[in-house]
């Protein structure tokens, strides 16, 4: 088994935290093996932003992700950029609210309301850990306690309940 | 001879690995961070360098981490600066390391070149991105292979090793210490941009469960000790300067005694022996990773992140029914031309690195008589994909001109 899975969106938003939490998830708390890179440079302080995670149950070989099986939408830059991959992808996730996708990759994704779910939770911040808790029930690819438990050590410890809510909020939508 | 000593100990608290608060266990980590945190395994209590990227994740660690177990972290001025500094906390002692990227592993030359003529222990780290001169700084390159066999001028011999995935860099970085008190000689550490900012599970064991290395020390009273003398190995045992020894270190050509003599017959004591302590020693240091190479007719030789693409190549030419094997030299330099050498079926080789040709002359150097070396690359900034390299090997031999 081998899935590539990739964020893309606004630098700012969480994304390359997001593919940390899946990657330290996969690799700290199961047996399968994750590796995850990056755009680095200005373009993760702002701009378009992508980070990408290979998960499979055998050691990765190359780590260079070409054709994502999850593409997770951010921004509609992102979407731009990445349509014909969504087109080919199993699975698409995207922010209904900032994304516009072509009608034929929209019927097969899961448009979500990422960022005004975590207006509701009185934070625009946490969006990605919303989306998170959404991708971790659409894709299956690894356990919801995993992906809580690296979550919990990644973030501030001021900041764990509001970001579990958000989680559980994503998982629910 | 006696073991007894006259002379005082060294201040603990630069040669004993301090494990004040370990971080041991499974983590999830970049191949810097993983670089920075086997260094400190290692018993590496200096870092001297000058931020750079893609290199800064290691100093960014070691400024955070040193200080918890009792060592020194500096920013320097400059990379000149910054290799001459490891150089003398070496020589009182401590292991020392910094870590730099194409432009300043370039400034790191002259004081590189100190390191091999003084036989100074200490770690030289450069994670490669695309060049020449400031190039690309945030993305790939594996372009300064050459020099870290060639860089600094006159003759000595590099030992370069280069990993291809976070956890190898946390055990390579501890080899390149054990290295380089052994032979007492600077190792570089050969990453690149991509196994520096890659983050991959890492296993961190306990102290202690990886063995670590001290470089041979002076045994005889002070009165008996030469600087220079080398042992049967070919390695001088090391005084330590403010140990109690007559210590005399120089960049000149000189003596048992570390005396400049600028002759031809000190000369050609002294740096034939330089390089034959490296050559003669393969064992201390060579690592090789081989896969599918028994049966295998064509060789793909990569290192760094290029072995992994090329690890994909051979699965995917194996199920095309291809004899396809990856030979990685993870001690690049000396190159492990032997080993290479005896792989029997051979009779084509693709070189796969991110520049436009290094290693491959080696390569060619030694396969040329026996088998076709074709060299597949690019001028650096993206990694050189699996199917590249299969291309390469599928493609047909080429007529003799």
């Amino acid at each position: 088994m081998r899935k590539e899975v990739r964020f893309a969106g606004f630098g700012g938003q969480g994304v390359i935290l997001s593919a940390f939490i899946l990657g330290r998830a996969v690799s700290v708390h199961t047996p399968m093996h994750a590796t995850m890179t990056q755009s680095y440079g200005p373009e993760s302080r702002g701009g378009s932003c992508e980070a990408d995670v290979v998960v499979g149950d055998a050691e990765i070989d190359t780590p260079m992700v070409t054709h994502p099986d999850v593409l997770v939408l951010l921004s509609q830059e992102a979407a731009t950029k990445h349509m014909d991959q969504a087109r080919a992808a199993s699975l698409v996730l995207s922010d209904v609210d900032l994304v516009h996708l072509d009608d034929d990759v929209a019927q097969k994704a899961h448009q979500l309301p990422f960022t005004r779910t975590a207006d509701g939770l009185g934070r625009r911040i946490v969006a990605n850990v919303v989306m998170l808790g959404a991708f971790t029930n659409a894709s299956q690819i690894v356990p919801r306690e995993a992906m809580e438990a690296a979550l919990r050590e990644t973030v501030k410890a001021s900041t764990r309940e509001l970001n579990m809510k958000a989680f559980d909020a994503g998982a629910r939508l | 001879m006696s073991e007894a000593r006259s002379v005082t100990e060294p201040p603990n608290l630069i040669l004993s690995p301090v494990w004040d608060r370990p971080r041991t266990g499974t983590q999830f980590l970049s191949g810097d961070h993983a670089c920075a945190e086997g260094a400190l395994y290692a018993g590496c209590r200096f870092f001297a360098g000058y931020p750079i990227t893609p290199a800064t994740e290691i100093a960014e660690r070691l400024a955070e981490r040193l200080p918890e177990v009792g060592g020194q972290y500096i920013q320097m001025e400059d990379e000149i600066a910054s290799m001459i500094a490891i150089l003398g906390a070496s020589v009182t002692g401590a292991k020392s390391m910094t870590a730099t990227s194409g432009p300043g592993f370039s400034l790191m030359m002259e004081n590189l070149g100190l390191a091999y003529m003084m036989e100074v222990p200490t770690v030289v780290v450069d994670v490669q991105r695309g060049g020449p001169s400031t190039g690309l700084p945030t993305t790939v390159g594996q372009q300064d292979m050459m020099q870290a066999r060639f860089g600094p001028h006159g003759d000595f011999t590099s030992i370069s090793l280069s990993p291809q995935s976070p956890q190898e860099a946390f055990n390579l970085t501890i080899h390149a210490f054990n290295v380089a008190e052994r032979l007492r000689t600077p190792v570089l550490l050969m990453m690149d941009e991509v196994v520096g900012h890659m983050h991959e599970r890492v296993v961190i064991p306990p102290p202690g469960e990886i063995p670590l290395v001290a470089r041979p020390r002076a045994t005889v009273p002070p009165e008996e000790y030469h600087t220079y003398r080398p042992g049967p190995d070919l390695v001088p045992p090391m005084a330590l300067a403010g140990e109690g020894y007559s210590v005399l270190f120089t960049g000149l050509t000189h003596d048992e005694d570390g005396r400049p003599v600028t002759t031809y017959a000190a000369q050609k004591v002294l740096v034939p022996r330089l390089r034959d302590k490296i050559l003669k020693n393969r064992d201390v240091y060579e690592r090789l990773g081989l896969y599918k190479t028994e049966d295998a007719t064509t060789l793909v030789v990569a290192y760094g992140i290029t072995a992994r693409s090329a690890r994909r190549a051979v699965d995917l030419g194996r199920e095309k029914g291809l004899a396809l094997g990856l030979f990685r030299p993870i001690s690049v330099w000396p190159f492990p031309a032997e080993q290479l050498r005896s792989l029997k079926n051979v009779t084509k080789i693709v070189v796969a690195e991110i520049n436009l040709g290094q290693v491959v002359l080696e390569v060619r150097r030694i396969a040329g008589p026996y088998a076709e070396v074709v060299h597949v690359g690019n001028p650096g900034g993206q990694v050189i994909s699996p199917e590249t390299i299969l291309e390469a090997c599928m493609s047909p031999r080429r007529a003799k001109p």
